[in-house]
């Protein structure tokens, strides 16, 4: 109380508006307010080109009788499982294994980040190359070592195209992983670590209960991180597949892309978007108040 | 004692292998798209990727660039990507300069809503952003681009500057306050000065953020003439639909710049991407 007044006293009330004037007007217009509305386009029937016209929940109702979507919402489900739990188990243990004086954990370290520099097109590109049925890499070794029955079409059998693009974006993700529990590790005591193994633990017993423990707040930052980036998953589908075959590599941002700017039924997409907002809204508002927490302390 | 070296050294040296192994496998397809760029595609329409090279050439390289027209579309990401990195850069320095340095009503709120935005699926935005753009009669330009994505980045930008702000102490900006310094001198010759190794970390990680952009310049432009090098890319993938060495070539040159960044700017990188996930 007695420090507030005296800040008053110290400075004009307005100035942090002063600051925050140009940069709110501009993030109100362009993200903001964009969302709002693409709450009231998901009540309308909109083809891009006339206005949109008021119908209100019609586009909600015919969504949840669309198998597409459906299997969008599946598709949703299974990235994040799986961009969840391979990146961290692959990342941690990389972490741990670099995060030592051994020689050349710099380079080992530069090549596993490497590929988070790449933008997802360009890693999609070269990984369709890799999947080509008939003459890229992984095919072509394995009829070089008589396994001719594993090369299938990696990303026009339904039964492995969606494995195949999330594969691509694990590959790209585990170099960062491994960079926050680096930095993580950093924070751990080495005496809490050493003095767990004079009292006899193993060193997987203390990597359980002395390390593990210690990383959490990273691993809360990369689970919540993972899940946002699943939900936004769009550039690996649109490149590899357009959501093939017959839809089944077809995510909730793919799904709204097509309906909207290829279909135009842009009220439709503006209800899926929202559908996917809504999912979003349950991890950023824990992330939120996992940061305001943190924030009092 | 002997056997305990021994042992260490044997668990050592499995580390090794497993570790090279893991890097061999892990940069095999930008191995492969490097070699396929430099290959004749007869020959690997003949024997496949896996396959012995027979001559090395740059004409893949020469045909993305000319008749791919990959010349446009990577000065378009430049002319996209420099203003926008700059506008939200400074833009998210107000900003955070005034959720760090006052207290005030509302404060909270501000930033939670800068961090959601940071957090919010893209799909929520397309469609009336596409629509304020038309409006604006700035559709189909690089400034629809700039736009958004100057405001887009805002949120991560002023979240991570806000909290390497907070840990400049109050000290230093009351010392100037009672000298008699105006807000702006504060913002600009005493916490801006101070804030200058953050906003390199997130300068460099922003860069390669919105160059590999896709989805934007997919909804905002319509001619090839503004093109940026992702979308330029994914128009030379249904271009040469069956030649692999031309494609590979493009996504190489696409990742030139990135690539450097990564080289020379790797310790601002890595800094930027930790300080995203301290809090």
């Amino acid at each position: 109380m007695n420090k507030r007044q005296r800040q008053r006293q110290l400075y004009n009330p307005w100035a942090p508006w002063m600051f925050l004037a140009v940069p709110l007007i501009i993030y109100l217009i362009w993200v903001i307010g964009p969302m709002l509305y693409t709450f009231y386009l998901s009540l309308t029937s909109w083809d891009g080109l006339t206005s949109p016209e008021f119908i209100g929940f019609g586009n909600y109702t015919k969504l949840f009788v669309d198998r597409v979507f459906f299997i969008s919402l599946r598709n949703n489900a299974v990235w994040i499982v799986f961009f969840i739990t391979v990146p961290i188990v692959a990342g941690l243990a990389l972490a741990m294994a670099l995060n030592r004086e051994i020689p050349g954990a710099r380079v080992f370290k530069a090549f596993f980040y490497s590929p988070m520099v790449l933008s997802l097109v360009v890693c999609g590109l070269i990984w369709s190359w890799m999947y080509n049925p008939a003459q890229g890499l992984i095919n072509g070794f394995f009829r070089a070592v008589g396994l001719e029955s594993f090369a299938v079409g990696w990303l026009s059998d339904p039964n492995y195209a969606l494995g195949s693009i999330i594969a691509v974006a694990i590959w790209r993700q585990v170099g960062y992983v491994m960079v926050l529990y680096l930095a993580g590790l950093q924070s751990v005591d080495p005496f809490l670590v050493e003095a767990s193994l004079i009292d006899g633990a193993s060193k997987w017993q203390s990597f359980r209960h002395v390390i593990l423990p210690q990383l959490r707040p990273i691993t809360v930052v990369v689970v919540v991180i993972s899940i946002i980036d699943s939900l936004r998953a769009f550039d690996l589908v649109q490149i590899m597949t357009r959501g093939g075959p017959y839809n089944q590599t077809s995510v909730l941002a793919n799904f709204m892309y097509i309906e909207s700017f290829n279909n135009y039924k842009m009220g439709y997409g503006a209800s899926i978007s929202v559908i996917l907002f809504i999912i979003s809204l349950i991890f950023i508002m824990f992330y939120l108040s996992h940061i305001m927490k943190e924030e009092s302390n | 004692m002997s056997t305990v070296t021994k042992k260490m050294s044997i668990g050592k040296i499995l580390l090794y292998i497993v570790l090279v192994t893991g890097v061999i496998l892990w940069m095999v397809p930008i191995a492969v798209a490097v070699l396929t760029s430099f290959r004749s595609n007869d020959q690997i329409i003949m024997n496949g990727a896996f396959s012995m090279p027979e001559e090395f050439s740059f004409k893949n390289y020469a045909a993305a660039w000319t008749r791919g027209d990959l010349k446009t579309f990577l000065p378009n990401s430049f002319i996209i990507t420099m203003p926008s990195l700059v506008m939200t850069l400074f833009l998210s320095s107000l900003s955070a300069f005034a959720l760090s340095k006052y207290k005030f009503r509302g404060q909270k709120l501000l930033l939670s809503i800068f961090v959601g935005g940071m957090m919010l699926p893209f799909q929520i935005l397309l469609l009336p952003v596409f629509r304020i753009s038309e409006a604006l009669g700035i559709y189909d330009t690089y400034w629809a681009l700039i736009a958004i994505h100057t405001a887009f980045q805002m949120g991560f930008c002023t979240f991570v500057l806000r909290n390497y702000m907070v840990t400049i102490p109050d000290s230093v900006s009351e010392a100037a306050r009672i000298d008699g310094c105006k807000d702006f001198t504060i913002y600009s010759k005493i916490i801006m000065p101070l804030v200058l190794p953050a906003m390199a970390a997130i300068a460099t990680l922003e860069f390669t953020w919105i160059f590999n952009d896709y989805i934007w310049a997919l909804i905002l432009l319509r001619s090839e003439d503004h093109m940026p090098i992702t979308a330029g890319l994914a128009r030379l993938q249904g271009q040469y639909v069956m030649d692999w060495t031309v494609i590979t070539s493009g996504a190489l040159i696409a990742a030139v710049p990135t690539i450097i960044v990564f080289m020379f700017l790797q310790k601002y990188f890595i800094r930027g991407l930790t300080m995203g996930s301290n809090k």
